[in-house]
This record gives structure tokens, sequence and C-alpha cells, in this order.
């Protein structure tokens, strides 16, 4: 190791991150060569390309269904978590309270939980709670594991908040609210932002929590999996695909509105 | 909402809402799976005399073996990530600059899809005919057996499934060493060795820590790698939980299973998150 010039280290690393993200997107890259082909089954390399499974899968009512409950799903999801996890960050990071250490890891435990296993024991307690599952419950589980998420990442921006703004506001007779809406948001909104983007993302894109608790609902995910286990058909590559390019879009729009938003923000310091 | 603010301080008021939702949500879920693993086999109704006959059931079965396999697979796969990520992470903290941002991202993306689809992608990647044997086969005229349905195809999904969550806990640890302490090292005269061994390594432990225990967590509960990946010829812990739920509809059983396996990761959980401040963590950005 100490025969490595700090150059040669530099590249060594530069080259072996490049090395794992091709590994991340092999998976998707097989997913989009194998929806793009006319044949029923998949062999490669591709024979006959085509893009008629994409046709086939958008113009099917069932997946129409299948899109409307997951975006309401992760919608409904997106609005709770960050009403709730906002508040819940402020407590994590921004206040000194008597319980806040062990306030924090209580936060933590759902994350540190298998995700499997806490849909099993969300649909126990329904059960137990004479629930009938549906869209709403899987809302409710996807909330257990993506409330804390959202509250770590929104946390991460309320450390760099100084609370000397508040105290300012209040100084100047702004009312508490006021100074929510005028100095607490506006400064936090970055990590709001990343924290809903969070949310959907994650709710969107969840399987274990949704299999036992949508009832007779179906996601994305689920509909994919069970697709998977039935046997190939080439719409499964085609869902795939559209929701890593999705994913991938919509968090590449998110960053681009931070990174405008923050620029805005340091050529006009006397805004605020 | 004044008498409120009289005897709880800003902070307290605060968590509440979340507090109270993850009592609903987490606490009583967990205690309702307690209860039934206290229930007589195949029967759904909480009220009743409570017994330990399916934890006696589990002892006398098979059931560890699953558990071997589970905890097996994922000390595993901690160790290939965390080799496969220090230099990812070092890279982030320290050398890629303005571009980590960007990096960070595209580690991120994954995340957002569900994992079973990225898995199902593997599966067309290894499969016969698939995007490696069918390349293979065409330009190379060589077909070796696909790698499919093994033990080893199941870390490797692990290790693709997990990785962010060990990458940016791994992360947050390296950024945490002071560029101070680390030329003071080598002003004295410190090799590269050393100064990785003696000063890198134990100033980011915590973040590396954090990265082991929440990979290992997730891995110990993983399912789909086994089941997409593995064509089933591995049960793993959680494949056997959703056995008993579904096929059959022993919810006691089951509940059993699962109160063991929350008991071993509440264990490493308490007591590896115990021994960190969260906001030295956390907070240093």
């Amino acid at each position: 190791m100490d025969g490595l010039t700090p150059r040669w280290r530099t590249s060594l690393i530069w080259a072996w991150t490049a090395v794992i993200v091709v590994f991340m997107y092999l998976p998707g890259l097989c997913l989009l060569l194998a929806s793009l082909t006319s044949s029923r089954y998949f062999v490669f390399p591709i024979n006959k390309w085509g893009v008629a499974w994409w046709e086939k899968t958008f113009s099917s009512l069932e997946i129409h269904q299948l899109f409307k409950t997951s975006i309401t799903i992760a919608l409904c999801v997106t609005v709770i978590a960050v009403v709730i996890a906002l508040f819940g960050a402020l407590a994590f990071a921004r206040y000194d309270w008597k319980g806040r250490s062990i306030y924090q890891k209580i936060v933590l435990l759902p994350i540190f939980f298998p995700q499997s296993v806490l849909g099993l024991a969300l649909l126990l307690w329904f059960n137990a709670l004479g629930l009938t599952m549906s869209w709403q419950t899987a809302v409710f589980a996807h909330l257990v594991w993506i409330i804390p998420v959202c509250t770590l990442v929104i946390s991460i921006q309320v450390y760099s908040f100084d609370p000397a703004l508040e105290e300012a506001a209040f100084d100047l007779g702004a009312t508490r609210w006021q100074v929510f809406k005028e100095v607490t948001l506006p400064v936090l909104f970055p990590g709001i932002f990343s924290g809903a983007l969070f949310a959907f993302l994650l709710s969107w894109g969840n399987f274990p929590l949704s299999l036992y608790t949508t009832g007779a609902d179906t996601t994305i995910p689920e509909y994919l999996y069970a697709k998977m286990v039935a046997g190939y058909t080439p719409g499964v590559p085609v869902l795939g695909t559209v929701s890593t390019v999705g994913a991938a879009a919509l968090l590449l729009i998110g960053y681009g509105l931070i990174l405008i938003l923050r620029r805005r923000r340091a050529s006009a310091p006397s805004d605020t | 909402m004044t008498t409120l603010g009289k005897i709880f301080g800003p902070g307290t008021r605060h968590a509440v809402p979340l507090i109270v939702f993850l009592l609903i949500g987490f606490a009583a879920p967990l205690l309702a799976v307690i209860g039934f693993s206290f229930i007589p086999a195949r029967t759904f109704e909480l009220w009743q005399s409570w017994s330990l006959d399916n934890y006696i059931e589990i002892f006398n079965s098979t059931s560890y073996l699953s558990f071997l396999w589970s905890l097996g697979l994922a000390a595993i796969t901690v160790l290939i990530l965390a080799i496969i990520c220090y230099p990812i992470a070092y890279g982030l903290a320290r050398v890629f600059g303005k571009y980590s941002t960007l990096v960070t991202l595209l580690f991120t993306i994954p995340l957002f899809v569900s994992e079973n689809v990225r898995l199902y992608g593997w599966v067309l990647f290894f499969i016969k005919n698939g995007v490696l044997l069918g390349t293979l086969k065409a330009w190379f005229g060589i077909e070796p057996d696909s790698w499919l349905f093994t033990s080893g195809i199941i870390v490797f999904g692990m290790v693709y499934v997990y990785l962010p969550f060990m990458l940016f806990p791994m992360t947050l640890g390296v950024s945490m060493v002071p560029d101070q302490t680390r030329d003071a090292a080598f002003d004295l005269g410190a090799t590269r060795w050393q100064v990785f061994k003696e000063v890198e390594l134990p100033l980011s432990m915590p973040g590396i820590m954090i990265g082991f225990l929440l990979s290992f967590v997730l891995a110990v509960g993983a399912i789909a790698e086994a089941k997409v990946l593995g064509g089933q010829q591995i049960i793993p812990i959680s494949h056997d939980i959703e056995i008993a739920f579904t096929y059959a509809q022993n919810w006691p059983l089951g509940a059993a299973l699962a109160v063991l396996l929350m008991l071993v990761v509440g264990t490493l959980v308490l007591f590896v998150l115990r021994r960190f401040d969260l906001d030295a963590i956390l907070g240093r950005r």
C-alpha cells in the first residue's frame, strides 16, 4: 500500500467506483434489453427487436388500475409522512430535551427491522383490530417504515439550522405560527423536499410491506412479483424498466430543483 | 395547548406525533405478534389459553437450519460488503469532491426500484440463453452451467441489494476523520498502513459499525434473494415465517418464529446503538 502514489490511489478508487456503479445498473440494463424484443421468450442475443410489448403493456386496463393504486398509496404516504416527520425531525435534531437520546434510537428501530416481518406483524395487528386489508391499511404499513426514514432525511437539514434565526424573529414580535411559516419552513425546505421525494419513491417501490397489507388491491411491485413467479412474460421487463427510469428521472429532476433553489438563495442573501 | 406547553418542553411536544404513531404502528403490532406466538397452533383468536407449545414445536423441528442459513449468509454478505464499500466510502468522503453528490445519487436511485424487480434483472443476466450465457454461446461457442439456483448467487444478490445500506453509513463514518489528525500522524512518520489502522479505522468506527448493523439486520430478514435467484434451494428464516403464515395457515407458529428473529435482531440493534452518539454521526455535515 505504501508503494502507491496518491495519484495512483485516486485513479484506483475512481475505477473501482465506476465498476460498482456499472454493477448496480447491470440488472436494469438487462430488463431494458428483455423488454425490447418482440418474441414471447427471452433469448439473447436478441434477434427480433420490437416495442410490441410496450404497447401491449400500456394499453392494458389492468396496468392502468395498478398505476392508480400505487400512485394513490405513494401520495397519501408522502403527505402524512412529511408532516409527522417534520415535527419528529425538529425533536430529533433541533431541541435539547431530556429523552432525546432514547427518542433518536427509538425512531431508528423500524428502519433496523426486517420489512417482511414488519409486514406480517402489521397484518396480525390489523386482523386483531378487525380491519379489512385494502390500500388504506397499506398506506399505514408503509408509514411505519417511511416516517422514520423521512425523519432522518429532514434531521440532516435541521442539524445545519441556526436556532438564532427563529429567536431573532420572535424578538421582532412575530407569533409562533409566523415564525414557523416565514422562518423555519423556508429554511428547512430543501430537507423537507428531499424527505418528500424519499417518501414517495420508497412507497412506490415497496414490496414486502404491501404484500401482506394491501388485501384485494394490488400495487405494481406486487403484480410484478406475481408475474415473475407464475412464469415469464415480457410485460415484466417493460414495467421494471418503467419503474427504474421513472425513479431515476424523478430523483434527477428533484436534485436539479434543489440545486436551482440553492443557487438562487446564494445569489440573494439579503432576501432573508 | 398552553397547559401542555407548561408541562412539556418544545422538544417533547414535537416528538409526540411520531411517538404516538410508532406506539400504534410499531410497538402494538410487535406485541400482537408476541401474543399470537403463545396461542394454540392453527387458531386465529388472540384471547384464549396461552402456552409455550409453538416454541416447543420449533425446537423440535428443523427451523434452526433456516436460522443458521440466514445468519451465515448475512455474515458473509456483510464481510464482502465491507471490502467492496470501503474504497468507495473513502472516495465519497475525500476524493470525489464536487462529484460526490452525483456519485451518491447514482447509488441512491436503485434503492427506489423494488428489490425483486432488480433481482429479476439478474435472473435475465444469468439465466440459460440470457445476457451472459447467450453472449458466451454466440461469441465463443461455450456453454457453461447457469450460476442460478446456488447458495453463491444468493450471497451475490444480497450483496447487490444491501450495498447502499453499508455504503452510506460508512461514508458518514469516514468523513468524521479530521484531516489534521491524519496529517499529524503522517508528520510523525506513520506509514500509510499505520495511519489506516491507527487513525482512520478507529475514528470512522461509529459509521462503519452502523453500516455493519444495518446491512446485517436487513440481510438476516432477506427473503427475495433466495426466492428469485436461489430458486428456493435454500429456505431462509423469513421464508419459513412466510410459509407458516400463508400455505400452512399456522399463524401462531409463524408468530413464534418471528419472535425468535426479533429477539436476535433486537438484541443486536440495542447492543450496538446504545454505544453511539447519533448527533456526532449525523450532525457532522
